[in-house]
């Protein structure tokens, strides 16, 4: 396998990774702060159709961003309500986000534009185009690392700049900030958090809050860069590959960049080897080559990342002693 | 009640399943209905072309229609049953996804008609019309390397089925009639029905083939397709559509389209229940019978230089003529080439 095509395999896997990092990252937040979310793809649907509407009925590519961050925050809100201040069951919670976004956005969008529940296809402005990064030329000259730094580190969407930049960010404030440290403490033993003075639900309600704003970027990118129109159920279960990853990660911000790598490279793998001839094995069936990810998956799940814990006080509604 | 009604046919003695029943007979009312394949009504191409078939149907006629957008494969023949039992007929169903559900409906429904786009059937009361994709597959292959500098040319498929790997033999026949040197990427989405409807995975294939040096790439893939256009437009390269002329998708960046007349099919279907010249059967239709083509519009107009369109031209006469037989992949699954 020559640069050039590894290259290009590199860049898919980034592309194709970006939604599962946004959605990762976002359910990071939420379960440290002992939220659990299963609602990460119906945010991220809601999210990719204000997004696309946002932007089509702007114009602008970053009103539509602002438009999905809005739209998954607001759903944030109300799984927060219903599981922090009802103290109500946060999977049910989850589901029921699930569902009314895929019911929403086909809906509203078969009555707004009468395609079925597609919006129009996104051009010009309208649309997330590809950044040429600062000094691409200058380092394209090196030889090795200046092709591959124009081929795959240069030439996204900038979603996918944000996504990625959410990472050191989402470690820093974790494990470095005071804010961090007591939103960790509040997803593992609110108690005690609350016998220090700080209220558990403004910091379990600042954690969804976050986390709607990532998965609104993820489904932003997925409307406005990747497809470029909003498209029923173009989620396709990345809400829930990405929660996966997020186990495969053990609940840790880097590990879940590399988790979320690690799907992408097997998804774009996947494209690229269909129908390619490979030393000794000839021709892999293009069923073969597409299980991979699905069967990787379960293998590294069951065995190779040994124990996985959550935070202890994941998925249980706080209440305070009286 | 409405089915004894639509037993007063005065025998199908004009059309066949291509139906072109000139002759208005006497005129039947009818209660036609559509249950579309995967992709959904609107995928810019094969159900959308049924959809438009349809429409001018209504248009011409007054007479309304009913669809249905199943989401999975259970619903269809679920569809199907209820359209049935309402009495609706002829009920079109599109896509080789319903043909058992239709063998099921059909048989518990005698009297009413069913057409069956892209599948056979042996029942009386069905019309089972397919098409010669090969041929209209030949033809924009032919185009495609012509047209392309890179000798090197793209094929998406949509779900991988004998039917689509008839596009992509028919495709890389016609690019091979031009020149044997010509390399052709095949690929395709997926093996389940999310495989119609994945725009992004469409556009990633089609972009691991451009950086493979295709620079035109040809998709027959329903809703997956419109993925695949879009990347070779902002790849700056040519696509080419399927099902629906979709050239005006992207227009300059659409080499062209062939053109599956699923259209006509539909429209045939409800236009002959009402002249009550239906006949049940099997029909293929292909590049002699008008049932698939290429499309030449101004969208287009700029991308078919005279030697393509002379080229294009001279292999659509030869295959009407019998001087080229397309090789048809499902005849022995095999691609010769």
């Amino acid at each position: 396998m020559d640069l050039q095509s590894l290259a290009v395999i590199l860049d898919s896997a980034l592309r194709l990774s970006v939604p599962l990092l946004c959605a990762c990252l976002a359910g990071l937040w939420s379960e440290k702060s002992g939220v659990v979310d299963i609602g990460l793809e119906g945010k991220m649907l809601i999210a990719a159709f204000a997004a696309a509407t946002g932007a089509h009925a702007s114009g602008s590519a970053l009103i539509g961003l602002m438009a999905g961050i809005g739209a998954s925050v607001a759903f944030s809100l109300v799984h927060g309500f219903a599981s922090i201040s009802q103290r109500g069951n946060q999977i049910v919670s989850g589901v029921a986000i699930n569902m009314l976004a895929a019911g929403l956005s086909a809906i509203v969008g078969n009555a707004w534009y009468g395609q079925g529940g597609r919006s129009p296809a996104l051009e010009g402005q309208a649309r997330f185009n590809d950044i040429t990064l600062w000094g691409t030329e200058t380092i394209a000259a090196v030889p090795v690392f200046g092709p591959l730094f124009r081929e795959v580190v240069s030439g996204h969407a900038l979603p996918a700049y944000l996504a990625f930049a959410a990472v050191p960010l989402t470690w820093f404030v974790l494990a470095r900030t005071r804010f961090g440290l007591r939103l960790r403490a509040v997803g593992e033993k609110p108690a005690a958090v609350d016998t220090a003075g700080i209220s558990v639900p403004l910091l379990r309600y600042a954690a969804v809050t976050i986390c709607g704003v990532l998965c609104g970027i993820g489904g932003a990118y997925l409307a406005v860069a990747q497809a470029a129109a909003f498209l029923p159920n173009m989620t396709a279960g990345k809400g829930f590959i990405a929660l996966a990853a997020l186990i495969f990660a053990k609940w840790r911000a880097w590990p879940a960049l590399g988790a979320c790598l690690l799907f992408g490279l097997l998804d774009a793998g996947a494209i690229r080897l269909q129908g390619a001839s490979l030393p000794v094995i000839g021709t892999v069936p293009v069923q073969a080559i597409q299980a991979l990810p699905y069967v990787l998956t379960v293998i590294l799940l069951a065995g190779f990342i040994g124990r996985a814990v959550p935070p202890a006080a994941s998925g249980i509604p706080y209440v305070k002693e009286r | 009640m409405i089915a004894k009604s639509l037993r007063i046919t005065l025998a199908g003695l004009v059309a066949g399943a291509a139906g072109l029943a000139g002759q208005a007979l006497a005129q039947t009312e009818i209660k036609p209905a559509i249950v579309y394949d995967a992709g959904g009504k609107f995928d810019k191409s094969f159900n959308e072309a049924v959809f438009n078939g349809a429409e001018k149907f209504r248009k011409e006629t007054g007479v309304a229609f009913r669809d249905f957008e199943p989401t999975s494969e259970p619903q269809m023949e679920q569809a199907l049953r209820r359209f049935a039992r309402d009495g609706h007929s002829p009920i079109v169903a599109v896509g080789f996804s319903q043909a058992s559900a239709i063998a099921k409906v059909a048989a518990e429904f005698p009297q009413i008609k069913f057409t069956l786009i892209d599948g056979a059937s042996n029942l009386p009361n069905v019309q089972a019309v397919s098409f010669k994709e090969h041929e209209g597959s030949f033809l924009v292959g032919v185009a495609a390397a012509k047209a392309s500098k890179t000798a090197k040319i793209g094929f998406v498929g949509g779900m991988d089925i004998p039917l689509i790997r008839r596009f992509a033999c028919g495709y890389v026949l016609g690019a091979k009639s031009v020149s044997p040197s010509v390399e052709v990427f095949q690929n395709m989405t997926g093996s389940t029905r999310e495989a119609w409807n994945d725009p992004v995975k469409g556009g990633e294939l089609a972009k691991s083939q451009i950086d493979r040096g295709a620079d035109v790439v040809y998709h027959a893939a329903g809703g997956t397709g419109i993925g695949v256009l879009r990347a070779a437009a902002d790849a700056g390269k040519l696509g080419i559509g399927v099902d629906s002329n979709q050239n005006g998708l992207h227009p300059g960046k659409v080499l062209t389209s062939m053109l599956k007349r699923v259209d006509v099919a539909a429209y045939n279907s409800f236009k002959a229940a009402r002249d009550g010249s239906w006949k049940g059967g099997s029909a293929v239709l292909g590049l002699k019978e008008e049932g698939v083509d290429w499309a030449l519009d101004d969208n287009n107009k700029s991308l078919i230089t005279p030697e393509i369109k002379a080229a294009v031209d001279q292999a659509k006469a030869d295959i009407v003529s019998g001087k080229i037989t397309v090789h048809d992949y499902i005849s022995d699954s095999k691609c010769p080439g």
